[in-house]
């Protein structure tokens, strides 16, 4: 490359000088005829790759206009059936129904389908159509310094007729951090720092590599005093941190990010320690302490406060990530879960409209709406029939408004589709009688289990062990030591019987590491008497993996993992289950007999 | 990689000028700058200025030139590398007209890479450019400064008021293209993309007349006499710089003969080759017309004469001329002189 580059560089001063010279020679020698320079191959190749690039993703590149026809940004297509991502300071100020351009000349409609007001993105769906281009994500991590970017976007919104403005520059810095507005919101942690012009109006948009994958998604800059243009400095969320997130944001959920119950400071001598650790967090429960030596986060080395915090700031509430730190001189690894950033109160966004808070270098506007002095701004797009932002009656029915939730519609979508896979392993509907389980622990005790509607009872090496359930129940650890199995066990039953009607409340949170180091799975969370349970779900295959039981909120849940399904009166049934308690393996129970009895039956 | 490019740069300060330093990659002179640009803390951070600034290594004891400014009015100053070692340093020196000034880390222990900034040319219009600074106070610890990519669009003589006040320095900048004068960026360095020291970004000033905001650098040889002096303790403020060019090569020394120069800009056409010089043996010819010496635009005969003049001896450097319509690229050497 070095040599392809100098030859460019060459080439571009020559061809920028060449006439000038020309016309300063022939003044004085008579004239010849001017011919075309021959241009170095490598300089035509490269050209003719960015055209390739910019001819292939342009199609992807949304411009996004309020249903209204106020506010505004763009955003980028990331799969045929219309999913596409944004800042959430876009389509706060855009509404829930949008109309998004693409360089096609269409005007397609778009529904709001999850927002993560902390990290500035939201998730929406263009409408009417199953074949859309769609970009392919990058891995942000591989980006370094001196890396080519195309901003691609609407700034000041110029094109009215959707074709994307592109701006070429390169990678500034990368694991930049860039504060929160007010109360944690719009952080922006882990972010690339890019040189390519992004202006207003180019918020939500994408910044694709230089061979084309979306790396980032473009949502801020820094500014001061030139106003509000672009200064040199852009800054693009990682797509890496929105990977983290997609599986959540198309729960059509308000997404939080998360804490880890401690803060952290510099040392003297450069190494970070924890200064201060909430006794009721996980991390606190697994053993972190303050003035514990931070090693690694997420696998990641911990050698500043900044870096600290861009982890920290990639990952949704409520993920496990390993975490290695120094404690008296012995190094331990645990795998704390991640508590929220912000309470349930702070996260409610339905007060319309939705300003976006101001940054502290300056936000990106949200659209056009700025700069009143200027005469030549374009007009926006009138929109034929939707002067006022009424929903288009045949997509109306797609949002369904709920507290918590920027658009629960999809997440009905969400859960039907995974208690569906459920309901593909067998019908249980018609069992809901006793269930008894007998076997073998795998430290061989004998063990029998009965679980029924009004209790759970467990006899295991002699000992036995009853959860009483029903309205006034009290679910507890029993057996002691397991973070309540019983509990978690009868819950298990219901599902399997009635999906989600038993429980008080079911949603799909999103996806995330199974254990804090397995493959993504699917969540799915159900609220039963004073506990939460998790349902973990293969992304492939749509098995059920295991569940989690939370007696309370803050409590270290009993952990159940099913290794294997076998056939049992024509359903699948496991094998077994592997119960592990605040990072240890408690017992696995290997299940040898199994009775599923129907309503009535007596046992 | 690194090291042997180090290596490489000893060997050249050591024997002179025997061999061009092999132009770096894009992704090499990142590499080879970062770890050579500092962030600087100081005073201010009230009333919009920036309490926050940039400085590049000009001593491997830690002489860091930077713009000079009211970060320096503290004293010390923060210097934070950028591998997030974090030192005191004191200023050394200034020269308020050329708006430079050297400070120093103090109880540094080992040695720090640092940029030479003798062997600094001055580059041509049209040059592609990397400049590196910790504009906006982005980059913070460990993390390196900015990087942004440009061209430089013209070498002109500066005439620009900070404020209200016209600023000190009237010499020759660089204008690049790209918004490199932002907040804390003075005293940034301007690099080529293959790895050769530009110049020094300067503050936020405004064009006088149009009251724009300019991107500007100060090239490096208009500033290295005086950092060399402040470093070297002998630092006299009025000495002037020395006016007359040197002479040491000829066309004719090359086997060149030029048309006659007969005007103020005589297009440096040749006019003859002798044969049997280097110049016949690289393939020169008669009605070629010069445009390029060592990537630096040549727009007169008179400016071929001051680049040849100014090489040394045993100098490799590389012409560019057009012939027809064709442009050929041609490597020459300036003979060994022994009796100077």
């Amino acid at each position: 490359m070095p040599a392809t580059e100098m030859e460019q560089g060459r080439i571009a001063i020559v061809k920028r000088l060449g006439s000038f010279i020309f016309l300063m020679s022939a003044s004085i020698l008579g004239c010849f005829p001017l011919n075309s320079y021959a241009v170095d191959q490598s300089v035509l190749d490269a050209q003719q790759r960015r055209i390739d690039v910019i001819e292939r993703v342009s199609k992807t590149v949304v411009a996004i206009f309020g249903a209204s026809g106020g506010g505004g940004g763009s955003g980028v297509l990331i799969s045929p059936d219309g999913y596409a991502l944004t800042n959430f300071h876009v389509t706060s100020g855009a509404g829930d129904f949008m109309k998004c351009g693409l360089n096609d000349g269409r005007l397609y409609d778009a529904v709001i389908v999850g927002i993560d007001p902390t990290g500035d993105v939201a998730l929406i769906k263009l409408l009417g159509r199953d074949d859309f281009p769609a970009a392919t994500l990058g891995d942000s991590d591989t980006v370094q310094v001196g890396d080519w970017a195309y901003a691609m976007g609407n700034p000041f919104l110029l094109a009215t007729d959707f074709r994307p403005t592109i701006t070429y520059g390169i990678v500034s810095g990368v694991h930049r951090y860039q504060e929160p507005a007010s109360n944690n919101f719009l952080e922006y942690t882990d972010c690339i720092q890019v040189d390519s012009s992004i202006n207003p109006g180019n918020s939500g948009g994408p910044l694709f590599s230089d061979d084309g994958q979306v790396i980032g998604i473009n949502g801020r800059g820094s500014f001061e005093k030139r106003g509000r243009v672009n200064s040199g400095a852009g800054y693009a969320i990682s797509i890496n941190q929105i990977k983290h997130f997609l599986e959540h944001l198309k729960s059509g959920r308000i997404v939080d990010h998360a804490t880890l119950g401690a803060t952290v400071t510099t040392r003297t001598d450069g190494s970070v320690m924890v200064a201060d650790i909430l006794e009721d967090s996980e991390a606190y429960k697994l053993g972190l302490r303050s003035g514990d030596e931070l090693i690694s986060f997420a696998g990641r080395p911990i050698r500043s406060v900044n870096q600290f915090k861009n982890v920290l700031g990639i990952y949704p509430k409520g993920w496990k990530l390993p975490l290695t730190f120094r404690q008296d001189e012995k190094r331990r690894t645990i795998h704390p879960r991640l508590r929220a950033l912000h309470r349930a109160s702070e996260m409610v966004f339905d007060k319309k409209p939705v300003e976006p808070p101001q940054q502290p270098d300056g936000p990106k506007p949200d659209g056009p709406k700025e700069d009143p002095k200027n005469p030549e701004k374009p007009e926006m797009p009138q929109i034929p029939g939707h002067e006022k932002p009424k929903p288009p009656a045949e997509y109306a029915h797609m949002l369904v408004k709920k507290t918590g939730f920027a658009n629960y519609y999809f997440n009905e979508q969400e859960q039907e589709r995974l208690l569906k896979s459920l309901r593909a392993t067998g019908d249980f509907s018609s069992l809901a009688g006793p269930w008894t389980m007998s076997g073998k622990t795998g430290d061989g005790q004998e063990f029998k289990v009965v679980v029924e509607d009004q209790s759970v009872e467990l006899q295991q090496g002699g000992e036995k062990f009853v959860q009483k359930l029903g309205l006034d129940a009290s679910p507890s650890d029993q057996p002691p030591g397991s973070g309540g199995l019983l509990t978690g066990l009868a819950a298990y039953r219901l599902l399997l019987t009635g999906g989600k009607k038993p429980f008080s409340d079911t949603y799909y949170l999103g996806a995330e590491p199974l254990d804090g180091n397995g493959p993504r799975v699917d969540v799915l969370v159900s609220k039963w008497i004073t506990t939460d349970i998790r349902w973990y779900f293969d992304q492939q295959d749509g098995r059920l993996l295991g569940f989690d039981t939370f007696l309370s909120e803050d409590s270290l849940p009993c952990e159940v993992r099913i290794p294997e399904l076998r056939d049992v009166d024509g359903r699948q049934f496991p094998t077994g289950f592997e119960v592990r308690h605040g990072g240890e393996v408690v017992t696995t129970y290997e299940v040898s007999n199994v009775d599923l009895a129907t309503t009535g039956s007596e046992k | 990689m690194k090291r042997l490019r180090i290596a490489l740069l000893l060997m050249l300060c050591c024997f002179g000028r025997e061999a061009d330093v092999a132009a770096m990659s894009t992704r090499e002179t990142i590499e080879y700058t970062l770890p050579r640009v500092v962030k600087l803390f100081g005073a201010g951070g009230l009333r919009g200025l920036a309490g926050y600034g940039t400085g590049f290594l000009v001593s491997k004891d830690g002489h860091i030139a930077t713009a000079w400014s009211h970060i320096l009015d503290a004293d010390r100053v923060t210097v934070v590398l950028n591998d997030g070692r974090r030192y005191e340093a004191k200023l050394v020196g200034a020269e308020p007209q050329l708006d430079i000034a050297v400070i120093k880390i103090e109880d540094l222990t080992g040695e720090l890479p640092f940029f030479e900034i003798s062997s600094a040319k001055s580059v041509a219009v049209g040059q592609r450019v990397l400049a590196f600074s910790n504009m906006f106070n982005v980059a913070a610890g460990d993390e390196p400064v900015s990087v942004l990519h440009g061209v430089v669009s013209a070498k002109t003589d500066l005439a620009a008021r900070r404020g209200a006040f016209q600023i000190p320095y009237d010499g020759p900048v660089y204008i690049m293209d790209a918004i490199t004068n932002n907040p804390g960026a003075a005293g940034g360095i301007v690099m080529t993309r293959t790895g050769e020291l530009v110049g020094v970004i300067g503050k936020e000033v405004r064009n006088s007349l149009s009251n724009t905001w300019v991107n500007y650098a100060v090239p490096i040889p208009e500033l290295t006499k005086t950092i060399e002096a402040i470093i070297a303790g002998t630092y006299v403020e009025d000495e002037k710089p020395d006016e007359d060019a040197p002479e040491r090569y000829r066309p004719l020394d090359f086997g060149l003969v030029m048309i006659p120069d007969v005007v103020f800009r005589t297009p440096a056409y040749i006019e003859n080759v002798l044969p049997g010089t280097a110049a016949a043996d690289q393939g020169l010819q008669a009605d070629d017309l010069v445009l390029f010496v060592n990537n630096e635009l040549v727009q007169s005969a008179r400016e071929l004469k001051r680049a040849l003049g100014a090489l040394e001896s045993g100098d490799r450097f590389e012409m560019i001329v057009r012939r027809k319509n064709r442009l050929i690229t041609i490597q020459l050497t300036a003979p060994k002189k022994t009796d100077q």
